[in-house]
């Protein structure tokens, strides 16, 4: 019993501190900047003193071997998980507490790991689910029931421009199949695509080159920079694939056992001793 | 008056074709009843039917779109049945009684009666959607049985207790003409609502909620949305039954009763309204035939082909080791290739989310959704996403 | 005095409902499932010990075991299993059908009717106080039940086994464990204690209809949730607890109409504070 008041006021006090926490503005030339993130589940540290600095255009990686930690700072920036200390902060504004609705508003998309679509809907309408909150396709609940012009207006500009973005990533002609029907390399495209369509400031990709053959690597090198040129995209992703981070990332942090190991121009920090020790062993 | 005929060319009946059919309906047994050619039995059926399709088609918002299993949705036609039941009675009374032979307190019973089970869709969806699956599942299960035992123990005065609301009266000629009128408000809003931008957010939590939330979707927003449309619309089918019956008891709106709405959902093809309108049909006229043929005992018997019934097409539908034989046998390819050849994929598939198949979103693990699960006193580490390794 | 009446009864309505949720929370916790014809198979025992007790009350008892045992193998055999794999809510669309053909079948078999047999086994006297054998029966049946459920699945192979399916079905496959045996002797002992719960709650209600495993089924899932699903101690808590609740409750004129009601919205503030109930494990999806 006194476990469940227990409970209940910690219920209570979380709810509370959630809305008392006053978010503050910084000035700061970067897009993410984070401040000591970090999180514990219990007495486990998952992530600690992770500091972030990322600027605008970069392409950024994140690196480091098996559970070292990096799913973990992506789940924390995307609101999947509410970090235990420190702050971070998206074109000097503080997100840090914010659902992860709010933080997709404010400008941070994902993909995910283990491939997350929408498998029962067509891929256009895939697309359209991530372009249904920007400003211009505003339409309310009451004017889609009523059927009113802006319904229709709103509706064909939506399918326009997701019929666009496919057609970057070549998925054009899929438009119209279920999205579980695509093939595993145009569901990782998908998946991106349906990202830049809620227009992120910062797009996270979370091991965008797995399972894919050199031949599919090569073409999503080309494919995240002509992102980056285009959409004026900064870009962190996490990837295991060393030729890939190293053809494309401009800058790396390399995180072990939940802190950072490492950090600086791709070069440098994928040739320091500490790191090739984390991955070799040692 | 070329381009009303050019209109009315390109005008997309197939599109519209659950409209057309209830009009006809309305209109054909409408006229018939007016001419005064329809037998009581007949009536009583329609009735019946229209109460069924808003039920079916409610019910299929919530677990067809949304992926959620409610088996509490007797339970909110029971509130607007009881309430909407009890306004009209107080008001026929009162002057506005007799306004178009009663019509007018019928439509402010159809309001009250929707709006006090929609405010019950968002008292009992606003907590219970934290919760997913079996979960949410007894919860609505459980909401239906404190109603029933809510108005069991009201006293006579108020909601007549155990002995029941007798209820108003309203001419048998027109009622299930003001039933269909509504099940085409019901389509109307449901299908509106699925076929727009807000329509696929509910789609898309149902496919995949992390991925939902991600996408910039507020789930719970859309969640209690659709929660509180399927509500009212339940509400509106009570208030029409409670006028259908001379005295309505809340026993009647027990779990079997939410059951079989769910088997009319689940037989005519999770999130297919259509196929909810087709099977809320048939079972409501084969309940109603059945009554008449099976007596005592043996009325049990169209209990148990449901059963079989709803059994065999789940597992018909969703048995791993049937994938292969429904590819190959799959009803409605075979439909396809009868009446269309010239079958265009990209007009059927665009039109809505195909969908026949119980959704695979809901697993055990999710229990409940992520952001309830971060608690960070907690002790239980083990399975989170990734760890930060042994020190 | 009327209060330790009213908690004895208590005890052993709850003993009953533990033993119910017994079942609910060792199939969930393994088959990942809620089995909602679990109910139903108490009715099922209910009626076999109906059909032979003329002949024998021994072989009454044993005949609702073994009959119930080979209902709730046979279920899970042409039901559930062909699902395994697919999503949880075609397997809980199928329970809820195989509760209501389980019902319908009873109901064709032996009427709508209510049976009403009357058992007297006499009272315990003592001083002022005056217990029901019946439920002083039940009390210790349920005690032991648990007991030796408890010291099964921590110290034999297959209670092990079961115990490991449950945390990783994947893992104990590796493992060389036989999931698909596990689950059906899971099946197979919550069947039996169904059963045996039939027996008790007949002895209770002396009322025999074909819903009659219908709302100690629903009580006793609501007890596995407030102990926490997947959990044995917590089932027996649980169940112990609402067994209680619903005495005192009854005890007391002004609630007794909503006893029903209260139990069930225990329920909902359970799974709105803490969903894992009282001794449950948090499980978590990885994102």
């Amino acid at each position: 019993m006194a476990k469940l008041i227990d409970n209940v006021k910690n219920f209570v006090s979380t709810k509370i501190l959630k809305k008392t926490h006053k978010r503050e503005n910084i000035k700061s030339d970067y897009v993410l900047e984070t401040k000591n993130l970090g999180i514990s589940f219990g007495g486990l540290k998952a992530a600690q003193n992770i500091n972030l600095k990322i600027k605008k255009n970069e392409i950024y990686g994140l690196i480091g071997p098996n559970g070292a930690g990096k799913t973990t700072v992506f789940n924390l920036l995307t609101g999947v998980y509410q970090p235990t200390e420190g702050t971070f902060y998206l074109c000097g504004e503080e997100l840090t507490g914010l659902p992860q609705d709010k933080i997709n508003h404010k400008g941070i998309a994902r993909t995910f790991q283990n491939i997350r679509l929408f498998n029962n809907m067509t891929v256009v309408r895939n697309v359209m689910v991530g372009l249904a909150n920007q400003p211009e396709y505003k339409c309310s609940l009451l004017e889609s029931l009523l059927r009113l012009p802006r319904h229709f207006k709103n509706e064909k500009a939506m399918r326009q421009r997701a019929k666009e973005l496919l057609r970057i990533f070549d998925l054009e002609d899929e438009r119209n199949n279920l999205a579980c029907n695509l093939p595993y390399g145009k569901q990782r495209k998908l998946e991106i695509a349906r990202a830049l369509a809620t227009n992120p400031k910062l797009l996270l990709l979370d091991e965008p080159a797995a399972g894919m053959n050199p031949n599919e690597t090569e073409d999503l090198v080309n494919t995240i920079k002509t992102i980056r040129d285009q959409f004026d995209m900064t870009i962190l992703l996490i990837e295991h694939d060393m030729k890939f981070v190293s053809g494309l990332c401009d800058r790396i942090t390399v995180l072990n056992f939940g802190t950072v190991l490492a950090e600086g121009d791709t070069k440098t920090a994928l040739n320091d001793p500490e790191v090739i020790k984390a991955y070799i062993g040692g | 008056m070329s381009n009303f005929v050019s209109k009315l060319k390109s005008f997309k009946w197939k599109k519209y074709i659950n409209y057309v059919a209830i009009s006809i309906v309305i209109l054909v047994f409408g006229g018939l009843s007016l001419a005064g050619g329809l037998p009581a039995s007949t009536v009583y059926l329609l009735e019946k039917i229209a109460i069924s399709i808003i039920l079916a088609v409610s019910l299929s918002l919530v677990v067809g779109f949304l992926g959620e299993l409610s088996l509490g949705h007797a339970g909110f036609m029971c509130v607007g049945a009881y309430l909407g039941g009890k306004v009209a009675a107080m008001l026929a009374k009162t002057a506005i009684g007799d306004v178009g032979k009663g019509i007018l307190v019928l439509i402010i019973a159809l309001i009250v009666g929707g709006a006090c089970a929609g405010l019950c869709g968002f008292i009992v969806g606003l907590p219970a959607l934290r919760l997913k699956g079996d979960y949410l599942a007894i919860v609505t299960l459980a909401f239906g049985e404190i109603v029933k035992v809510l108005f069991q123990n009201s006293s006579a005065e108020s909601f007549g207790g155990p002995i029941g609301l007798s209820t108003p009266r309203f001419d048998k000629k027109y009622l299930f003409i003001i039933g269909f009128l509504v099940v085409l408000l019901t389509l109307a809003v449901i299908q509106n609502l699925i076929k727009s931008k807000h329509g696929r957010a509910i789609t898309a939590i149902r496919d995949n909620e992390i991925a939902a939330k991600s996408t910039g979707i507020n789930v719970t927003k859309y969640k209690l949305t659709g929660f509180i449309i399927a509500a009212v619309f339940a509400g509106l089918a009570g208030v029409i039954f409670s006028y259908s019956q001379n005295n309505i008891s809340s026993a009647t709106f027990d779990y079997n009763y939410s059951i079989e709405i769910l088997v009319m959902v689940v037989l005519g093809g999770m999130g297919n309204i259509n196929g909810s309108i087709i099977s809320a049909t048939l079972i409501t006229f084969l309940n109603v035939q059945l009554q008449n043929v099976l007596k005592g005992d043996l009325a049990v018997l169209k209990d148990l082909l449901y059963a079989l019934i709803l059994i065999l097409l789940v597992i018909y539908n969703n048995a791993p080791a049937l994938k292969n034989f429904r590819e190959k046998y799959n009803l409605g390819n075979l439909w396809h290739k009868i009446f269309k050849p010239k079958h265009d994929p990209a007009n059927a598939r665009d039109d809505a989310a195909r969908w026949d198949v119980v959704p695979t979103k809901i697993s055990m693990d999710e229990v409940l959704s992520t952001d309830v699960l971060i608690d960070t006193t907690g002790d239980n580490s083990a399975d989170i996403g990734e760890r930060g390794g042994n020190k | 005095m009327d209060f330790i009446i009213t908690l004895v009864n208590g005890l052993s309505l709850g003993g009953i409902y533990a033993m119910i949720a017994l079942g609910y929370t060792m199939v969930y916790g393994i088959a990942k499932m809620l089995n909602f014809a679990h109910g139903d198979i108490i009715m099922v025992g209910g009626y076999t010990i109906l059909l032979f007790l003329p002949i024998n009350p021994v072989l009454a008892i044993v005949a609702a075991i073994v009959f119930c045992v080979i209902v709730g193998i046979v279920i899970e055999r042409f039901a559930y299993k062909p699902l395994r794999g697919s999503s949880p809510l075609a397997v809980l669309i199928t329970a809820i059908g195989v509760s209501t053909l389980l019902q319908s079948l009873a109901q064709v078999l032996f009427g709508s009717a209510p049976k009403i047999k009357q058992i007297n086994l006499g009272a315990l006297q003592l001083g002022d106080l005056k217990i029901d054998y019946s439920t002083i029966i039940t009390l210790v049946c349920s005690i032991i039940v648990m007991v030796v459920l408890n010291l099964f699945v921590k110290h034999t192979k297959t209670g092990r086994a079961m115990v490991a399916v449950s945390e990783d079905k994947g893992a104990a496959q590796l493992m060389g464990i036989n999931v698909n045996h596990i689950i059906m002797v899971t099946f197979a002992i919550g069947s039996a204690l169904a059963a045996l719960a039939g027996l008790f709650y007949f002895l209770k209600v002396q009322t025999m209809t074909t819903t009659f495993g219908a709302l100690p089924g629903i009580k006793a899932f609501t007890a596995a949730v407030i102990g926490g699903i997947g959990s044995i101690p917590g089932a027996m808590v649980g169940g112990l607890l609402l067994g209680i609740v619903e005495c005192v409750c009854q005890s007391i004129p002004e609630l007794s109409s909503y006893t029903d009601a209260i139990e069930f919205s225990i329920l909902i503030v359970i799974l709105l504070v803490k969903p894992t109930g009282i001794l449950g494990k948090k499980r978590r999806e990885k994102v």
